[in-house]
């Protein structure tokens, strides 16, 4: 059985003492977009500048469980100053750390299959994600996946949002 | 053990299946069994039931999520299986014994369950659906679409499950039927101090009886009593409170009652509404099809009698037997002593949560009562979210419920996303108790 250790890593926990990037940004220029987790009521705000496509700042607010913030904490620190192409790229690549594991356990993984893991060879190896891999071990708890999905998908939301906006 | 299929109103199965604590006290219609027995013993009874047994597969759980579903005695499965392994046929119309069994079981714990909740006429009163959200769907589709239109006033409370409120918001949408609420009060209990213009010109008021998330044990009298000169019926949604007291329906002067079996020890898949006979006889049916008719022509139909007008195709009838045999396990232990045992219990839990955590462990919910308050204990710890809570807890095997508990406008009047919950039922007892205010020590303590 998985022990809490391999959830609540201590770099997880510092995360959720200590968020990076929380905030809001002024809008305009800044792009804002909520995510929410219907299961738990959990809410996360997403603030995005995007200049010359290049995610030049990015501040999140909302509330949710450890889980939720520290791994939009750690999305922040890790996105800012990024294209927005390897933050797609980043999204993808942590999406695919959380899905893989998923099809493995046997469960429907609802929601966090599909679109994100085809053309897979640009994936990052989850070595190469540095503090991010520290939540690989939330594939063993099914439930919380969505907890640690909630930011990256509300993420790739704005960025499509942001997009679609300038064409 | 006998093989003929037996099930209810048999006091010596259930005695047997009580163990040393079944004491000898027949269910008699809308009676109220008398206070003063032997305390309940949840030891005891927890050899009744599988799934707490202390040598379970995967070792013993501290069972505290009974608010969302209460697990079984063996009685009622036993019930279950001999039913599917000696009786199962279609009910009604057929001509071969067993099916002629099958029928007379279903109707059987139709009638038994309606006593159970003092209904005076339970063999037409007392309809089967699949679940309290079901039950109180069809009065929303079969009465309230009949006789409701648009600036007609139907009241509700902020603090109903979802259950009680979507069907009703979806009244109001489809009807323009309008929505009024009672709001929450001092110590977490309803605020009727303005009842009367509340309710003036409504024509129904639907509430539960006991908050699943507070804990609040709704006072049902003055609410009735003001439905009544303004002239509305009332439902009441009884989901958290027929498993845990004596009801009678007739008492409490409500017109549409609902409860769900699976918080009452009984199965899944099975629901029940009660309801004045004169109600039920001009509502029209709900979901249409087999056994819910008299006549089918090709250019109409003419619907069944009660209680079977409201039952479209074919009923759960193993479901209805295991629900005959869980109502028949809390008649033989008493609701009074359930009741009491509860109340102490609760009481136990407050004091120790405080005394343990003081100000790190927030109760949403009022202060020990045994009239006022049920055995629902919903809080939070300081700065460490539900979910983080619940996952702490199930690690020693404590289960326990994390989240907005299909309350989501209570939630927002308490001014939290969600709240971990903890509930108390029969089998409950200190031990479980004391496990889980050791266990949020560590979760302090690993959150802190
Ligand atoms: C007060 C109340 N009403 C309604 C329900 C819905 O019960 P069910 O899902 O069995 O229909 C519940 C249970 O979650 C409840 O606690």
């Amino acid at each position: 059985m998985a022990g809490l250790e391999d959830l609540y890593r201590e770099i997880i926990l510092d995360h959720y003492r200590s968020p990076r990037n929380r905030g809001e940004l002024p809008i305009p220029p800044a792009h804002r977009v909520e995510g929410f987790n219907p299961l738990c009521g959990d809410e996360i705000v997403v603030y995005l500048d995007v200049e010359d496509g290049v995610v030049s700042d990015l501040k999140i607010s909302g509330q949710g469980c450890s889980i939720s913030q520290s791994s939009a904490s750690m999305m922040s620190a890790a996105a800012k100053g990024r294209t927005v192409a390897e933050v797609r790229t980043l999204v993808r690549s942590f999406k695919s750390m959380m899905s893989i594991h998923e099809s493995q356990l046997g469960t429907d993984g609802d929601g966090e299959e599909g679109e994100d893991d085809d053309g897979s060879d640009d994936l990052l190896d989850p070595s190469s994600l540095g503090e991010l891999a520290a939540l690989a071990g939330v594939v063993k708890f099914p439930v919380r996946i969505k907890c640690a999905t909630l930011s990256w998908n509300t993420l790739s939301q704005g960025l499509d949002e942001v997009e679609s906006a300038e064409s | 053990m006998s093989a003929e299929p037996k099930i209810v109103l048999d006091t010596d199965v259930k005695r047997r299946s009580t163990g040393s604590t079944g004491e000898r006290s027949p269910r008699r219609a809308g009676v109220v069994p008398a206070a003063g027995h032997a305390d309940l013993d949840p030891r005891a009874l927890r050899a009744d039931f599988p799934l707490l047994s202390s040598d379970r597969p995967g070792g013993r759980v501290v069972y505290l999520d009974s608010a969302a579903s209460a697990q079984h005695p063996r009685s009622v499965l036993d019930a279950m299986d001999r039913y599917y392994e000696t009786t199962h046929a279609n009910v009604h119309r057929g001509v071969y014994a067993i099916a002629e069994e099958a029928t007379r079981l279903y109707e059987s714990a139709r009638v038994a369950v309606g006593r159970f909740v003092g209904a005076p006429r339970p063999a037409t009163e007392i309809v089967f659906t699949k679940n309290v959200t079901e039950a109180i769907n069809l009065v929303a589709y079969s009465w309230a679409r009949h006789e409701l239109g648009a600036g007609d006033v139907v009241v509700l409370t902020e603090i109903e499950h979802h259950a009680n409120l979507v069907p009703w918001l979806m009244l109001a949408q489809d009807r323009g039927v309008e929505l009024r609420y009672l709001r929450l009060g001092a110590d977490y209990q309803l605020d009727v101090s303005d009842i009367d213009r509340l309710v003036d010109g409504a024509k129904l008021v639907a509430l539960t009886c006991a908050s699943n998330v507070l804990g609040t044990v709704v006072d049902l009298a003055p609410v009735v009593a003001a439905a009544k000169r303004a002239g509305a019926l009332v439902l009441a949604d009884g989901a958290q409170l027929v498993p845990h007291r004596p009801v009678d329906v007739a008492a409490l002067g409500v017109d549409f009652f609902g409860f769900t079996g699976h918080k009452m020890l009984g199965p899944t898949g099975i629901g029940v509404l009660w309801a004045r006979e004169e109600i039920l006889e001009v509502m029209p049916p709900f979901l249409g099809g087999g056994e819910m008719i008299r006549d089918v022509r090709l250019d109409g139909f003419t619907p069944n009698e009660l209680p079977w007008k409201f039952e479209a195709g074919t009923p759960p009838i193993a479901e209805a037997v295991g629900l005959g045999a869980a109502v028949d396990y809390l008649s033989a232990v008493g609701l009074e002593r359930v009741h009491a045992h509860e109340s102490a219990l609760t009481a136990y839990a407050l004091d120790r949560l405080a005394s343990e955590h003081g100000d790190d462990v927030t109760v949403f919910g009022p202060a020990a009562d045994p009239v006022r308050r049920s055995g629902v204990i919903s809080f939070a710890v300081r700065d460490v979210h539900p979910h983080d809570v619940a996952q702490v807890l199930d690690t020693r095997g404590i289960c326990v419920r994390a989240g907005h508990h299909c309350a989501k406008p209570l939630m927002r009047c308490l001014g939290v996303p969600a709240t971990t919950r903890a509930s108390l039922y029969l089998y409950n007892d200190e031990e479980d108790v004391d496990e889980l205010v050791d266990a949020l020590r560590d979760v302090r303590r690993l959150f802190g």
